[in-house]
């Protein structure tokens, strides 16, 4: 048994901001990490990350009012207002901040942070390095992490909360370099172990986001809430579904049918390929189900050519390379076939705007987190902002937690049995002498998900996904684990993980059926327009052990200043 | 279905009865011509035929630097490493050479990050922080534009000879990344971090055999910031000034 004040699971930014704000605070806290953090996914991000620095010409007027607004009607207006207004109102700071730490910005003739056009704002705000900047913060924040000496535990597999009476008191993890599971025992735990793109086959996400963080707590009794809402970004790459930023489009790229035709004047004038990613994504799609996609195939055009080699070499050098290795397609020389791909999960563990859950001593930030500041369709370049700000928050909050803590030992007994409770799991999966493949299942779970629960949702398509969904859950009873060996078993891993994507599908799957409107990411043929009657609120999953699927509740959205009104680009 | 063999290099130290090392080979479905990574072969055998199989991965797309292996010869990303370039029948797959062994395909890391926790990789200032940004224009920003993009994958480290004879020599990630702060206009070290590299187990340990820049797999030339480092070094012995 291991023991820290303070325990962050998962070393991606909101893990290793939620980290060294607590340490920085004297407190005594460790990462455990899947991967080196300085692996984490998100280095993948391109683009940017929103501040309204009012650095670029064109955004002298831009304040933290307007990219409130924007990130309120971006989410459809599911955004809680008060936590949209929070983080726009901290982004500078923790912008300034980065910088201050080093971040290799992209910079402007005036040796201010560079910024660009992204979709949904009304002025260039996004803070850049070229198109690599979750790369740059990422390295950033680890860096940090180094110089104040954070505990690192790397190659850590969490696989359990660790509950006493109602209170988190640590996790067990599974170390992947020695062999074994081991407590490890705080009194207050921070999740930051991002989403769950995975769920779907054609994510641009690492293949790690399966969402372990958020079964973890929704297993410990913590709603999850508006998981219906999984965000499709417009341009990942046609075979691979690796990310092509929006940055292509802020520096002025097109999309192009097989006509020729750059589609989103029919979808969203006035933005064009700027609107935001729900609506860009649908309009591709459309096109493409239309018959318009790029020979008839399923793919249209990203162009980048009109830019110029010295443009698309300076800022976004990132993605060319990406286009070239894993597409074979040079952006200078030719289009870049690109198809809408799972991107992001905009529902997550349910928390306030300091990351506290409802369960005493456990928090979260980043991805695997609902504050809710995305509602029901993220902006881009606000998620690379909701690590940073949200896992400063949790950290701190976390830190006032125990300094206010006048107990502070934890349970031994609940500990070992919560080890007992995951070796027995893996005992039992190693007993089974069932015939299901556990891979073949995983590939049927993520197909079924880009198959039912897609762009566009209807009534019908989605029950056959649910039954789809509970009758792999019925079928994971015969999946057994192959190899037992202690160190690096990834077989182990990958079979262990597999339950709770499918009870997050699940989550995904229910919330989608039973929301009748179309709000954001979630749009449904059956019913077109949004209900802010009935459906102004956020939907709470709660586990249910002896039920096959969550039961679901609501809660209302907080609003704010910002009054509803049609959502037009 | 036309298959392409996988050879892979198994070893687990664990396994008393049979640590290794010893070639398995496996055949992956595969037409000539069509798209498959190493990375996903490497999956496809995991899944179908021996899930004791372990190997590192994260994003599949060349930017987190975990699935650096020896594929055919040289230092690749398995996940960047496209079958069809390779232009052969038989993909050969070793773990990074001259690393300790966890298991399988996997070294372990820690001297490597040890290395690069010393040689303090991170902005060193004194004076206070302004209240905005820290001034810098795009011709500053341009000069550590290589060394940012380097993705900790190991190649580089695994690959120069320097580091296989000199277990103490910090290697050409580790002084990349020197580099990349020594550059920087920002940073305000002095003489804080120099003689964490100008010395026998920095530096002058490298003898610019350059196997690090073919090794790199994002085309960067780690020796060039060490022979940065070198100049910089001289220059200030001699005229007392690091830039």
């Amino acid at each position: 048994m291991i023991h820290h004040d303070m325990i962050v699971v998962g070393g991606g930014l909101a893990g290793l901001r939620a980290a060294i704000e607590a340490k920085r605070a004297g407190i005594d806290v460790a990462i455990l990490s899947q991967v080196h953090p300085g692996r984490s996914h998100s280095g993948q991000a391109q683009g940017g990350i929103n501040a309204a620095l009012g650095n670029h010409p064109e955004g002298r007027d831009d304040s933290w009012e307007k990219h409130a607004f924007d990130t309120v009607k971006g989410g459809d207006f599911l955004v809680d207002q008060d936590a949209a207004i929070q983080m726009a109102k901290d982004a500078p700071g923790v912008i300034y901040e980065m910088e201050h730490w080093g971040c290799p910005f992209s910079r402007f003739e005036d040796g201010t942070i560079a910024q660009r056009p992204f979709g949904g704002a009304g002025f260039p705000r996004t803070c850049y390095g070229a198109d690599k900047t979750g790369h740059y913060l990422l390295h950033t924040l680890v860096e940090q992490a180094y110089k104040l000496q954070v505990k690192l535990y790397v190659e850590q597999y969490v696989a359990k909360l660790i509950v006493h009476d109602g209170v988190c008191q640590g996790v067990v993890a599974y170390d992947m370099i020695r062999g074994g599971f081991e407590a490890f025992t705080a009194n207050a735990v921070v999740i930051a172990t991002g989403g769950a793109g995975r769920t779907y086959c054609n994510s641009t996400n690492a293949i790690i986001s399966v969402g372990s963080g958020m079964f973890m707590a929704y297993y410990a009794g913590v709603p999850l809430k508006d998981m219906e809402f999984v965000q499709f970004h417009p341009t990942g790459l046609y075979t691979t579904n690796i990310l092509m930023s929006e940055a292509a489009r802020g520096e002025g790229g097109y999309l192009i049918n097989d006509k020729g035709e750059r589609f989103m004047e029919r979808y969203a004038p006035k933005f064009m390929e700027l609107a935001p990613r729900d609506i860009t994504a649908r309009s591709i799609q459309i096109e493409i189900n239309e018959g318009r996609g790029i020979g008839g195939k399923g793919y249209v055009y990203l162009d980048l050519r009109h830019l110029g080699a010295e443009r698309i070499l300076e800022r976004l050098p990132g993605i060319r390379d990406l286009a070239i290795h894993f597409e074979g397609v040079d952006p200078i020389e030719e289009p870049v076939p690109v198809v809408p791909s799972q991107h992001y999960w905009m529902g997550g563990i349910d928390t306030n705007v300091d990351g506290e859950t409802v369960m005493p001593g456990l928090y979260a930030a980043g991805e695997c987190a609902c504050v809710s500041v995305h509602g029901a369709n993220r902006l881009g370049g606000n998620s690379l902002l909701e690590t940073i700000v949200f896992g400063r928050r949790a950290g701190a909050a976390a830190t006032r937690y125990l300094q206010g803590l006048k107990d502070k030992r934890t349970d031994a007994r609940t500990a070992y049995a919560a080890v007992q409770a995951v070796e027995d799991k893996v005992k039992e999966l190693a007993s089974r002498s069932g015939k299901e493949n556990a891979y073949d299942l995983r590939a049927e779970l993520t197909q079924a998900m880009k198959d039912y629960f897609f762009l566009f949702r209807d009534e019908e398509t989605m029950q056959r996904g649910v039954e789809k969904l509970l009758s792999i859950k019925e079928r994971l009873k015969n999946i057994n684990l192959r190899w037992t060996g202690s160190v690096f078993n990834l077989d182990m891993i990958r079979t262990y993980e597999l339950e709770g994507m499918v009870d997050l599908a699940l989550c995904v799957g229910m919330g989608a059926v039973a929301r009748k409107e179309s709000r954001g990411s979630h749009y449904r043929t059956d019913y077109t327009k949004r209900d802010d009657e009935n459906w102004l609120k956020h939907t709470m999953a709660y586990y249910q052990p002896d039920a096959p699927g969550p039961r679901l509740d609501y809660k209302p959205v907080t609003l704010g200043p910002f009054e509803l009104q049609e959502r037009k680009y | 279905m036309g298959y392409i063999t996988f050879r892979i290099k198994r070893q687990d130290p664990q396994n008393k009865e049979n640590p290794g090392p010893h070639w398995e080979e496996y055949k992956v479905p595969y037409e000539k011509g069509n798209n498959l990574t190493v990375l996903e072969g490497l999956f496809y055998v995991q899944e179908k035929y021996d899930g004791s199989l372990s190997f590192r991965y994260c994003c599949r797309a060349s930017v987190c630097g975990s699935c650096a292996m020896y594929i055919n010869g040289a230092y690749r990303l398995a996940c960047q490493t496209n079958v069809k370039h390779l232009d052969t029948d038989l993909i050969t797959v070793e773990p990074l050479p001259h690393m300790p062994l966890v298991k399988d395909l996997v070294c372990n890391m820690d001297n490597f990050f040890a290395k690069y926790e010393y040689i303090k990789p991170w902005l060193i200032r004194h004076s206070p922080d302004p209240e905005k940004e820290i001034r810098m224009s795009p011709k500053e920003r341009k000069k550590i534009d290589m060394a940012v993009d380097c993705i900790l994958c190991g190649c580089c480290y695994s690959s120069c000879p320097s580091t296989w004879g000199e277990e103490n020599y910090l290697g050409p990630a580790a002084l990349l990344k020197a580099y990349r702060f020594e550059v920087d206009p920002r940073d305000e070290a002095g003489k804080e971090r120099l003689p964490l590299w100008d010395n026998e187990r920095g530096v002058y340990r490298c003898h610019t055999i350059m196997n690090c820049v073919e090794a790199c797999p994002k085309e960067l030339s780690p020796t060039q910031g060490i022979e940065w480092l070198k100049r910089a070094a001289v220059r200030r012995r001699l005229f007392g000034r690091k830039k």
